[in-house]
């Protein structure tokens, strides 16, 4: 194989959004038959720069050559026209569809009066299917897939479409540490039958277990190219970001000996499905209690019903020795929790209100914020001031700045903000570094450790076992609805905690 | 306060254009019926009854009393998230009531005015509040339970007027007392221009207050802006639901007073849905769902109509006035969304661009 002709390149590709340049004039080279990471923080550019290879932009400056020779490529169709295939972050499946249905839409071999011919199409994708042990049945419905399968069914999609170059968005976000590795074991052989596979990520060890080569891009910028094997972690994330980072959070003991939250045998229906089934858990002061678990596995119900969202079938939430399985969701704020909502922007701010409003948005009726049920305007702005400097919270126009303006890291400053600043005993995190950039997730975590420190109980949910072994002094695994495991950070492996994750072994609790 | 008047101008320009388009359409219809005259009817459409001395403006105060009622009626319920439409049927429910204990109560000069008034806005807060139950508790689109409640309320008023209040020899509601006839505004003689113009700008400067400057408005906006969100912050959004859908009926009930408590008016029992309601649609829409703009949008609405009134010198029909009214509401719906589209285009840009 010459070594020396690039499968893809992508040669000074500039990219502008009105003002904001996505793309300044970056450059990646890709060989054949390599797996070529592309690392960046979220707003670095990396989607854009796919998303031209793939059609869905076209570039202001610069050129592509596949395999030598220059091309255009104005939309997917194009794309696909020179074997190029992506498997989107977020998959684009029909639930209720076969995996076989799935695969051929849009591409439907069909025969007379439109008959789909389903076998050539079988035959075709069982060949694909043993040939890389992708394991996959071909007439299960979507939604009764596990989201590694899924995913397994969007890269059958790419090769049923006979693409070489393979763009891989994220992919590992919604996997279990075991899926990760299986779906690792998949690129390799890929790369062995002869594919080129492009994967973007922000997740370092990955780049490490399965990359050749690494292009780092920052604000818009490649800012190197180099080959994996000769650059640390360490560096990588420092060039990612621009400065030294810091992987180790610096966390004080806390002894933890007084329980301040405590739920028994919780049960929630969703519908009439049981999603938590008699769910036990305890909190301590000064103690993170990390929930660890793959998404849907009712984390999320959990929440409501500790949060007074979701109705409480049978069991006991219990505040500081005080039953609340009752209380509505403000007496629950009123009496000590705080939530750091999963979604920020459907609950965790109106994003049509500004800055101040949503600061002071489960407190505006306390007599801080109102006299005679009139709103005190310089109270609000004062407030709000005060949270906006402490808290660092960025924002065109200061206070009265329309929340949906911000930036998806500053709302959540400001919902931390709200959170941790008033009164509280039990801090309830959903997911409280989804899609933030480096320097948000460090600040957002120094947060919840002082939380810590300030002697509070924190409860936190995550899909993120790094985040989880990070910050945790006990971790739970949650699986199907309820507690199957409970581990130390400081003995327990990703892999021993996946194997919870996905069922394989459960324990008693 | 420059400024200020510079962003109040910057908001409302979607309306002045809608307007200015309205009017140009109306224009040209006019001109291609009847050339000659059309350009001094298109004038006294434009003046409306400015130059018509007091009993013009008068009329187009009394004219716009109700429909700034209904209009606020709408504007108040779309703050909190909700459409309603059904501002006939709480209109008409209002207007019996107030009708009802006008004709049948026997009460002293100056409480008896009062005690309808009252009773209209009750009548159409009952209605208002059905409908925001079944949105708040069993979650019924609001839209379809207030389209319902308006043949209901057109029902039932015929049903009430023949069994409690009719007058079988006009085959109308009957005469009101004296006593509960409202007050002439006393500005403009040789005009129907009552309180009732009064009322209307006192509820709209309520509304104003009460959405923006107290708790129970912040309420109400959190749960129209995001129900999700208002939940989350541990408000009742289904008792702001109810409540919002109770006040919005309530001044549609008012309206309903004001436009019946008045010498000589008496409702008929040939079926009809009050097109006030409908107005009030229209008057919200243009006001930018604002209280204020609403007082100003129903001001204007009065306005041409009773230009249109006055252009039958020149031998047009009023239907004129509709066809424009309808263009401004087309025009002022599409760039009330238009900029909207603009920024969702713009933000799913940005949204792949990171």
């Amino acid at each position: 194989m010459n070594k020396q002709t690039y499968k893809i390149e992508m040669l000074n590709i500039t990219k502008r959004f009105g003002t904001l340049t996505a793309n300044d004039h970056v450059t990646l080279q890709v060989y054949p038959q390599e797996i070529h990471a592309i690392l960046g923080e979220n707003g670095a550019g990396k989607s854009t720069l796919m998303s031209i290879l793939f059609g869905l932009y076209v570039p202001d400056e610069g050129e592509i050559k596949i395999d030598g020779s220059k091309v255009d490529i104005h939309n997917p169709n194009d794309a696909n026209a020179l074997n190029i295939g992506m498997v989107h972050q977020h998959f684009k499946l029909v639930e209720t569809f076969s995996v076989l249905d799935n695969i051929i839409l849009g591409v439907e071999d069909t025969g007379r009066f439109n008959r789909i011919n389903y076998a050539h199409a079988k035959e075709k994708l069982i060949k694909i299917i043993d040939a890389y042990h992708l394991n996959l049945d071909l007439d299960t419905r979507i939604k009764d897939l596990t989201v590694g399968q899924q995913q397994r069914v969007e890269i059958l999609k790419m090769l049923y479409r006979d693409a070489d170059i393979l763009i891989f968005d994220e992919p590992t976000a919604v996997l279990t540490p075991q899926e990760i590795e299986e779906l690792m074991n998949i690129m390799r052989n890929f790369v062995k039958e002869g594919k080129t596979i492009i994967l973007i990520t922000h997740k370092l060890n990955e780049i490490k277990a399965v990359a050749n080569r690494v292009t780092i891009l920052r604000r818009g910028q490649q800012v190197g190219v180099h080959d994996v094997s000769k650059v640390s972690t360490q560096d990588m994330a420092d060039l990612m970001v621009g400065r030294n980072v810091s992987f180790e959070v610096d966390k004080k003991s806390v002894q933890a000996t007084e329980k301040v939250f405590e739920v028994k045998e919780l049960t929630v229906l969703k519908g009439t499905q049981e999603v938590i089934k008699k769910l036990s858990l305890d909190v301590y002061k000064g103690e993170i209690v990390g929930i660890a678990g793959i998404d849907g596995n009712g984390q999320t119900e959990c929440v409501y019903a500790l949060t007074g969202m979701l109705p409480v079938k049978e069991g006991q939430v219990i505040l500081n020795g005080e039953d609340i399985t009752k209380d509505s969701i403000r007496t629950r704020y009123e009496k000590g929790i705080s939530h750091i909502p999963e979604d920020r922007q459907k609950y965790g701010v109106v994003l049509d209100f500004d800055l101040q409003s949503n600061l002071m948005i489960q407190e505006y009726y306390k007599h801080e914020f109102q006299n005679k049920n009139f709103l005190k305007k310089d109270k609000i702005k004062t407030h709000a001031d005060a949270l906006i400097e402490q808290f660092d919270i960025r924002s065109e126009q200061g206070a009265t700045t329309t929340v949906r303006s911000m930036s998806g890291g500053n709302q959540q400053k400001a919902i931390v903000a709200r959170e941790m600043s008033k009164t509280h005993d039990l801090m309830i995190a959903v997911q409280p570094t989804r899609g933030l950039d480096v320097g948000a997730i460090e600040y957002i975590h120094g947060q919840l450790l002082k939380t810590r420190e300030t002697n509070k109980g924190v409860l936190l949910f995550s899909l993120e076992l790094d985040e989880i072994m990070k910050l945790s002094d006990r971790i739970l695994v949650m699986y199907e609805g309820e507690i199957v495991g409970s581990f130390n950070p400081k003995t327990t492996t990703q892999q021993e905690l996946g194997l919870y994750m996905s069922g394989a072994k459960r324990g008693h609790v | 306060m420059k400024t200020q008047l510079k962003k109040v101008f910057e908001l409302a320009k979607p309306s002045f254009i809608a307007i200015a388009i309205g009017l140009l359409m109306g224009f040209l219809v006019m001109l291609a019926f009847n050339p000659l005259q059309s350009v001094p009817a298109f004038l006294q459409l434009i003046a409306g009854g400015l130059n018509q001395g007091s009993s013009g403006i008068g009329n187009t105060l009394y004219g716009a009393a109700p429909i700034i009622l209904t209009g606020l009626a709408v504007a108040f319920a779309f703050k909190t998230g909700l459409f309603n439409i059904g501002a006939s049927g709480q209109m008409m429910m209002g207007a019996y009531v107030s009708l009802h204990i006008g004709v049948l109560w026997n009460l002293p000069a100056g409480i008896h005015v009062i005690v309808a008034l009252l009773g209209g806005i009750f009548g159409g807060m009952v209605w208002g509040l059905v409908i925001g139950l079944l949105k708040a508790l069993r979650n019924v689109n609001e839209v379809v339970t207030s389209i319902m409640m308006n043949y209901i309320a057109a029902n039932l008023l015929i049903i009430l007027i023949r069994s409690n209040i009719y007058n079988a020899d006009a085959a109308r509601s009957s005469a009101i007392l004296p006593t509960a006839i409202l007050p002439s505004l006393g500005l403009f003689p040789n005009s129907t221009a009552n309180i009732g113009f009064g009322i209307a700008v006192v509820i709209a400067i309520l509304s104003h207050v009460i959405i923006h400057r107290t708790t129970l408005g912040f309420e109400l906006r959190a749960t129209g802006f995001s129900r999700d969100a208002a939940l989350y912050a541990g408000m009742n959004t289904k008792k702001n639901i109810t409540t919002s859908f109770a006040i919005a009926g309530g001044f549609a009930g008012l309206a309903g007073s004001v436009a019946y408590l008045v010498s000589g008016k008496t409702i008929s029992i040939a079926y009809t849905i009050f097109v006030e309601g409908f107005d009030g649609i229209s008057v919200a829409l243009l006001g930018l769902g604002e209280p204020i703009g609403a007082l100003f949008a129903g001001l204007f609405l009065s306005h041409l109509r009773q230009g249109g009134f006055y252009m039958q010198i020149y031998g047009f029909v009023p239907q004129v006035v509709d066809i424009i009214i309808s263009v401004i509401i087309y025009v002022s719906a599409i760039s009330a969304v238009l900029p909207k589209l603009f920024k969702r285009f713009k933000k799913k840009k940005d949204e792949v661009a990171s």
